[in-house]
């Protein structure tokens, strides 16, 4: 896999002297679902609009298909697809109007057998001639991601496309963006919810105040990252933790039934042996044993924390 | 050179214009018969002639000038006004087209809607008085340029606009003014000498003395500087839009 659009350097200073990049580097590979995660304000829209040529950069450069964004624009922007985080939408055209313009502005033929296409993929097709203020919340952000796929873009990017959505549909894009991926395109993502990074991303970045703190495989952040809580349930209560446990860190829950062990999956030794042998000497009756990965949400929250 | 963005951001406008066909157009037809029966008729019965053309003709390149530049301004200036109003913008900036792209779209509708008004006002004029156009090849391309001219700095005024309250200040305190006291219904001949001095920098003024040349072979100013003064203008404004397109000035942070 290859790069299909890399970030070299960026930095996005706006007039008030705000600085909402901080010098980002980022390699997108073709074919991947990256979601970036970060809280409000952290610099994700910034990073988007920077990279689509809505926000000009201070410093820095951003290749797309290897076209650089500004020198070579029409070549880089031809490639892309984007769906903003608002609702912008005439409200007096048509659904296929608005989309077959989308087409055009991006120099396509006319082709109206592709816009049925991309509008019935996306549960459209008996909205075609509908206008736009007649549409539920949840169509009006289809319609945005038929306009941005009108032009048969390489990559797409999703600006916090499940904001405000509710459950059934946010279910509804997660098959949408699967659906997309497979057939070929690259998508990146920016969300705040958790959850949905987890759900759908092979890639997950991280982004706090203009920074990216990490960009790592989904499943090796998690499996690298992430901690692992051991759940002892015990026969009989204890009042407390025998001294011989202490330096086990052990949490006792309040009604001395349920101990937690929290390990690192990374260290060479997870401690899980010697604290289940120590449990016995110390003359502890199990009754039930489980384990708990943390999510992404634990290791985003410790990130944060950690670098602010 | 993106031709098909340009041939989309066109269409797209001219379609607004005809969903809108009744407003576009019927209104500006019933005022300008409003100003024959109330200039031409009431008022013009008692005004022979001016400079051997009777009155009530005389004020038609008036008139049409007025609508034209009105229409041109408004069109051009909602036009691109009304995206960054709500949001579509964004769909401009991230397109692969540059400025001369998305002003030739936006421009060439507005233009070409302000063109039809005048052609129609034309026409109605028709009904009331009796025209003979000198030179009517000149009179189009009088015509075009102003809908163009106009147009151009309509979409200067639409992309300065922060508010509806500024989009429609410059059309109302500047362009009106300029145009009623540019001869629209006078020749400036008419006025007291300090006067006429003045209203030689009025731009309107070699505008519609230009045009009103093209119907009746007379004018206030020569042709030769109506003609410098409209391409001066339509050079000001395009070096204006390249100049907002390349600094991003109120379109891209």
């Amino acid at each position: 896999m290859s790069a299909i659009v890399s970030v070299q350097n960026l930095r996005k200073s706006y007039a008030g002297g705000f600085e909402a990049l901080k010098g980002v580097n980022l390699d997108i590979q073709e074919g991947e679902i990256l979601a970036l995660l970060g809280p409000n304000g952290a610099g994700k829209t910034t990073l988007i609009s920077t990279i689509c040529g809505i926000t000009v950069p201070t410093s820095g450069h951003v290749t797309v298909g290897g076209h650089d964004t500004q020198a070579d624009f029409r070549a880089a922007r031809s490639l892309i697809g984007l769906v903003p985080q608002e609702i912008n939408l005439e409200p007096f055209e048509t659904v296929f109007s608005t989309v077959r313009f989308s087409r055009g502005l991006f120099g396509k033929p006319r082709d109206d057998g592709y816009i049925e296409k991309i509008l019935n993929q996306l549960s459209l097709g008996d909205k075609k001639n509908a206008k736009i203020m007649t549409l539920s919340g949840g169509m009006k952000r289809r319609v945005l991601i038929a306009k941005a796929l009108a032009h048969e873009p390489r990559v797409l990017f999703l600006d916090e496309p499940t904001a405000g959505v509710d459950v059934e549909l946010r279910k509804d894009m997660w098959d949408v963006v699967a659906d997309l991926k497979s057939s070929g395109v690259t998508i990146i993502l920016t969300t705040h919810y958790i959850e949905e990074a987890e759900a759908i991303a092979d890639r997950v970045g991280v982004i706090n105040k203009g920074e990216i703190l990490l960009v790592q495989d989904k499943a090796e952040m998690m499996a690298q990252m992430g901690q692992k809580q051991l759940q002892i349930a015990l026969a009989t209560a204890t009042q407390d933790i025998p001294a011989a446990l202490a330096h086990y860190n052990l949490d006792r829950a309040d009604d001395g039934l349920t101990l937690t062990y929290t390990y690192d999956t990374k260290g060479e030794r997870t401690g899980i042996t010697t604290l289940l042998a120590d449990l016995a000497k110390a003359g502890l009756k199990l009754k039930d044993i489980q384990t708990r990965q943390s999510s992404l949400e634990d290791i985003f929250v410790g990130l944060v924390k950690e670098k602010a | 050179m993106n031709l098909t963005a340009v041939k989309s951001i066109y269409m797209f406008e001219m379609a607004r214009f005809f969903r809108t066909i009744m407003q576009s157009l019927v209104s500006p037809v019933l005022s300008t018969s409003l100003y024959f029966v109330v200039f031409g008729a009431a008022i013009g019965s008692r005004i022979d002639q001016v400079e051997g053309v009777s009155y009530g003709a005389f004020i038609v390149p008036g008139l049409i000038m007025l609508s034209v530049m009105t229409q041109a301004t408004t069109n051009a200036s909602f036009g691109i006004y009304f995206p960054k109003f709500i949001g579509t913008i964004y769909e401009l900036l991230s397109a692969p087209v540059n400025f001369l792209e998305i002003t030739a779209g936006y421009v060439g509708a507005a233009a070409t809607k302000a063109m039809f008004i005048g052609l129609i006002i034309l026409g109605t004029a028709h009904l009331f008085v009796d025209l003979n156009i000198a030179h009517p090849v000149a009179m189009l391309a009088f015509l075009t340029l102003t809908c163009i001219s106009f147009s151009l700095l309509g979409f200067i005024i639409g992309i300065w606009a922060g508010n509806f309250e500024q989009l429609q200040l410059i059309p109302l305190l500047i362009i009106t003014p300029l145009v009623f006291l540019g001869g629209s219904f006078y020749s400036i001949t008419m006025l007291p000498p300090v006067w006429q001095t003045i209203t030689l920098f009025n731009p309107v003024v070699y505008l519609i003395s230009g045009f009103r040349w093209s119907f009746f072979g007379t004018a206030d100013v020569s042709i030769g500087v109506s003609l410098a003064a409209i391409a001066l203008f339509t050079a000001i404004c395009l070096t204006a839009i390249w100049w907002i397109f390349r600094t991003g000035w109120r379109i891209r942070q």
